[in-house]
């Protein structure tokens, strides 16, 4: 596994840059991952996806579908795409620390 | 001679066929990644197991989907193709293209890819096959300069695809280049952005011939048809049969509804029109005597796939007959309910096919507002019964 200097500590990271273990992630993690991401501020519009993302993730043990996220977070996809311009998974979910979802092709 | 690095799949360089070993080969000499696939293939076919890892999240700035990520896993072995990921690019309708647009995608592929291409995938896509995270972003920003957009991939809208239709072929019922472009750029969000519970593919024939497969391979599957009976040109039927057609066993007998009858003696192919089922058969045998009829649209069928969580379904007719004019209001409105209904009860990767099977045509047809049809029964044999709901059902005091 690759490693990345991540708020100034050592973090492990899958190919795709997904944290390895939920148990390193910390907001100022998450201001590092958010610029591997191309978000350069973390506004409380991120901050509302982001904690949601990592509270559901915690409850439940994946990811919330995309139709749930945005039901309960009140923004539609355009929005969390203007959020996050890499999308709810590459970029909301890297960044709120989850491991990486899997795809379908 | 330097003995090969990859004896097994030179196999498949022998016989008079093209061969993807030859074309990697010829590409390797460019590409040095085209020689490490060709590599580790080789390894996979002498150790009978893959070597890519599992799918990976890669992307685009705005777009979730048309990048699909594939690392190989044993990269310091095969440091040229440690990240080759694939690039779908959306086809034009039926796959025309002007010799310029082609070089294009091939100098831009060139310059960031392998250039490794495949025209085209089974999803109709433009694949091209292979390049690293940091060149995806400036190879898609010149695919976009050029004037070509991404195609689908993940739980979302997949790339629409159509027949090559009336641009080349007499029997289309419909204009399928423009049902398919029309519809991309109407649902153009739920293909760049996927937010479903899985895959969804749409696919356009223009008649029942289906030359893309569309009731085996689409969720959502348009396929021209017409109603009324079918044109005969007698003349040229008897022309077919004057030029030794045998007419009783190649025509009237393998229609599956029996639907023709010979006439010999007067030289004239009758047709009980009701009896047709427009399975082009006929048509395919003697296409200068026999069209479509003119009354023209096309039949709607959902739920066709392969085996995923159940086994592979064929599509289901939901609209026996739908007259297909610009812009396809009804269709797009059908469409969206569709979308939404599944979208709203679809477990996770469940298919609409799966839904509907596990929550019954029933629902379905009710919560995007279809009447039950006789059309629908689902094949030869099936049930045809359809249970009314309680509250539709009139006694008689
Ligand atoms: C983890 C490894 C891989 C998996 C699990 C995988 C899986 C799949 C699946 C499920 C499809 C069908 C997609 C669909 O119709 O929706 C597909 C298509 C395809 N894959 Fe892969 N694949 C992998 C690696 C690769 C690699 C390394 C290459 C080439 C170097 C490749 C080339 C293709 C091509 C050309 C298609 C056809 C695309 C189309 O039909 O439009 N795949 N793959
Ligand atoms: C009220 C009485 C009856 C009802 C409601 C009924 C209903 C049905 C239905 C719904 C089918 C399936 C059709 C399909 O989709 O292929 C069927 C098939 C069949 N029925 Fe009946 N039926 C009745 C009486 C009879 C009688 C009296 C006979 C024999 C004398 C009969 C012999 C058959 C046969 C042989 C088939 C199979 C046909 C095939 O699939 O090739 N049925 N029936
Ligand atoms: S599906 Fe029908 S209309 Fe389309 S190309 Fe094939 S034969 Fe022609
Ligand atoms: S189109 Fe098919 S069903 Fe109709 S008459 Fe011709 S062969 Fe028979």
């Amino acid at each position: 596994m690759p490693k990345m200097v991540l708020a100034g500590i050592e973090i492990e990271v899958d190919e795709d840059g997904f944290i390895q273990d939920p148990d390193k992630w910390n907001e100022a993690v998450a201001k590092a991952l958010a610029e591997t991401e191309g978000v350069t501020e973390l506004t409380e519009d991120h901050w509302k996806v982001i904690n949601y993302l990592r509270e559901y993730y915690l409850k439940f043990g994946i990811a919330p579908m995309i139709r749930k996220l945005c039901k309960d977070t009140g923004f539609t996809l355009k929005q969390i795409y203007d959020l996050f311009p890499s999308g709810p998974a590459k970029g909301a979910c890297k960044i709120a620390g989850l491991p990486k979802p899997t795809g379908c092709v | 001679m330097a003995e090969s690095r990859t004896p097994r799949v030179d196999e498949l360089e022998k016989g008079p066929w093209p061969s993807f070993v030859k074309e990697m080969k010829r590409a390797a000499e460019k590409k040095p990644a085209a020689g490490d696939l060709l590599r580790q293939l080789d390894l996979s076919y002498e150790e009978k197991v893959g070597h890519w890892k599992h799918g990976g999240i890669v992307g685009v700035r705005g777009y979730g989907g048309g990048v699909i990520g594939r690392y190989s896993n044993k990269p310091e072995e095969f440091p040229e193709i440690r990240e080759f990921h694939t690039i779908r690019v959306n086809q034009p309708s039926g796959w025309f293209y002007t010799t310029k647009a082609l070089r294009s995608l091939c100098d831009i592929w060139d310059k960031y890819g392998s250039g490794l291409t495949n025209f085209h995938g089974s999803t109709g896509d433009i694949i091209l096959l292979g390049t690293t995270t940091e060149n995806l972003q400036p190879c898609f920003d010149e695919l976009s300069d050029a004037g070509f957009d991404l195609g689908g991939s993940g739980g979302g809208l997949r790339t629409p695809s159509a027949c090559v239709g009336p641009a080349r072929c007499e029997y289309s019922c419909i204009d399928t280049l423009d049902v398919c472009h029309s519809l991309t750029l109407e649902f153009q969000d739920f293909l760049h952005r996927p937010q479903w519970p899985y895959k969804f593919k749409i696919k356009v024939s223009g008649c029942g011939n289906d030359c893309v497969a569309a009731i085996a391979r689409a969720d959502l599957a348009i396929i021209g048809t017409w109603k009324g009976p079918l044109q005969i040109n007698q003349a040229a039927v008897a022309e077919y049969v004057k030029n030794g057609l045998d007419i009783e066993e190649e025509v009237i007998e393998r229609c599956p509804t029996r639907a023709l009858a010979w006439d010999a003696a007067n030289g004239e192919l009758k047709l009980s029109a009701e009896d047709c089922v427009r399975c082009m058969h006929c048509i395919n045998r003697m296409p200068k005597a026999l069209k479509p009829g003119t009354e023209r649209g096309a039949t709607l069928l959902v739920g066709g796939k392969a085996t995923i969580l159940k086994s592979a379904f064929l599509g289901w007719v939901i609209v026996p007959f739908m007259s297909l004019t610009p812009p396809y209001t009804e269709l797009k409105d059908l469409m969206g309910r569709i979308f939404d209904w599944w979208d709203e009860n679809a477990k996770n990767r469940e298919r609409i096919g799966e839904l509907i099977y596990r929550l019954g045509m029933r629902t379905f047809l009710k919560e995007v507002g279809l009447p039950p049809v006789p059309q629908m029964v689902f094949r030869p044999r099936a049930n045809p019964y359809v249970f009314w709901w309680p509250e539709e059902v009139k006694r008689n005091a």
